[in-house]
């Protein structure tokens, strides 16, 4: 079953996704990885602005290649998104909705996501050719500076994405591996 | 003795890289389809789909199948009678390094330093093994190896009572802790024996190897088969996702090593196994 959802994300969806469903996300979504998470964080913390409203919103683990002359955007698949776990908590206080990034979340990350009903998906690593062909517009609105770190909004239709972490307490990645341990003994 | 213009291997490095990204192995492509036919899970079966899918975009556009297109590493076996005119062995590489990242629009991901963290802008410096050898030409060997399987790589000094068993434990250990990180299926690279840094460089070579090809040492090829099947029966499966494929395969290089030691490296790789080689007679 493929669910599709229209961002930014609204309650009802959110507390309709259950860890292991397959959805399909449209709309505008934020690019943030480690350089990027450390300057809002450190901005946060010293009571400036953000350069993004995260209000609702869905931050994407990812530092593309550069995009050769006439592409939207280069190769654009998920990075690792444990390394974010240290300021994802505020973020998700601030407001922030979802994730999408692969990989492991900590206790802290997991427990945030079901106190403030938030959602983390995954995107398939190393498909970055084929994430991108679901991104539609991409451009770059914060921290130039970053190169490939720096915050771009970018438009996405249909990006391909599993429900790792829901507002449940799911995991599908503690989930499925119990599921196929058993079956595979 | 043979000359080997610095220019020559410039121009081939910088193709190595550009291909290695763009185009993924046979080795790997046929696994992926294998698996497509036994993994049970159906989740599972999306992700290898996905996969295969993406590889054949990278080749068709000729566009980088993962956005990390890696660290260089190279294994050279440099002829003892081969010369180099032009310039040095490792500046070459560096230089065919950095126009193949630049020109191939490949992603640069190395800063100059640990701590100040800065981009040096051009994937540059490359890691450079250089193994001497008796034959008259240079073999380059390269892969654009990723962060995230290589961040939950791991070495350990066993004891030689810990035997077989305990480099089994460690090993299925390691790849369980990996989990969804490394983005499985994996490729596992072993390296048991030598010492402290042997050992891991013993892993790293081992992951050149292609899938499907067992160490010629009968012992150790039947430790790999071993391996491989449990590990796949973890469950982990494509992504973590949970299914049956966790690994491709697994690798083991075994060296020497001192009577009181039992080194194990486990370098992991995932799917996204970039490998070229490059005969320069
Ligand atoms: S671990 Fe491999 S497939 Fe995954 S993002 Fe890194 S380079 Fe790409």
């Amino acid at each position: 079953m493929q669910k599709k959802i229209d961002l930014p994300l609204n309650h009802s969806d959110i507390v309709s996704l259950k860890a292991g469903d397959r959805v399909l996300l449209s709309g505008v979504v934020y690019t943030a990885r480690d350089a990027a998470h450390k300057r809002m964080y450190e901005q946060e913390e010293m009571g400036m602005p953000l350069p993004i409203d995260l209000t609702n919103q869905v931050l994407y683990y990812v530092g593309p290649t550069p995009e050769k002359p006439g592409e939207v955007i280069g190769s654009a698949g998920p990075t690792t998104s444990s390394r974010m776990d240290a300021y994802t908590p505020k973020l998700i206080a601030k407001g922030l909705k979802g994730m999408i990034g692969k990989g492991y979340r900590s206790d802290e990350v997991k427990q945030a996501i079901m106190n403030h009903k938030a959602v983390y998906f995954g995107a398939v690593g190393g498909a970055a050719a084929l994430i991108s062909r679901s991104i539609k517009s991409s451009e770059v609105i914060a921290y130039p500076d970053l190169g490939t770190e720096a915050i771009r909004k970018l438009v996405i239709e249909n990006f391909p994405v599993f429900v790792i972490n829901d507002v449940y307490g799911g995991d599908i990645y503690i989930d499925g591996t119990t599921k196929y341990k058993r079956e595979n003994e | 003795m043979k000359i080997i213009e610095y220019q020559t291997i410039v121009e081939e490095v910088k193709e190595m890289c550009k291909k290695a990204n763009y185009n993924l192995g046979e080795d790997v492509y046929t696994a992926f389809s294998q698996a497509l036919k036994t993994e049970k899970s159906e989740t599972g079966r999306e992700v290898l789909s996905q996969l295969i899918e993406n590889a054949d975009i990278a080749k068709a556009e000729q566009v980088p199948m993962c956005q990390d297109t890696g660290t260089a590493v190279f294994i050279v076996e440099l002829g003892q009678n081969c010369q180099i005119t032009g310039g040095s062995l490792v500046e070459a590489i560096n230089e065919g390094v950095a126009k193949g990242y630049g020109e191939g629009y490949l992603r640069n991901s190395i800063i100059h330093h640990p701590l100040d963290r800065k981009n040096t802008g051009n994937n540059t410096p490359a890691i450079v093994h250089i193994e001497l050898v008796e034959e008259e030409h240079i073999v380059i060997h390269m892969t654009a190896k990723g962060g995230g399987a290589e961040n939950m790589s791991d070495l350990k000094m066993l004891k030689p009572s810990d035997g077989v068993d305990g480099i089994k434990e460690y090993v299925l250990d390691i790849v369980k802790k990996a989990g969804p990180n490394a983005c499985p299926p994996l490729v596992v690279g072993i390296g048991i024996g030598g010492n402290f840094e042997r050992c891991a460089y013993l892993a790293k070579k081992s992951l050149f190897r292609p899938i499907g090809i067992r160490n010629h040492d009968q012992t150790i090829a039947a430790m790999e088969e071993e391996l491989m099947m449990e590990i796949n029966r973890l469950g982990i499966g494509p992504q973590g996702l949970g299914g049956s494929t966790t690994a491709l395969d697994v690798k083991i290089e075994a060296e020497a090593c001192h009577i009181a030691a039992l080194p194990v490296a486990v370098n992991l790789n995932c799917h996204a196994s970039r490998h070229q080689t490059s005969i320069l007679m």
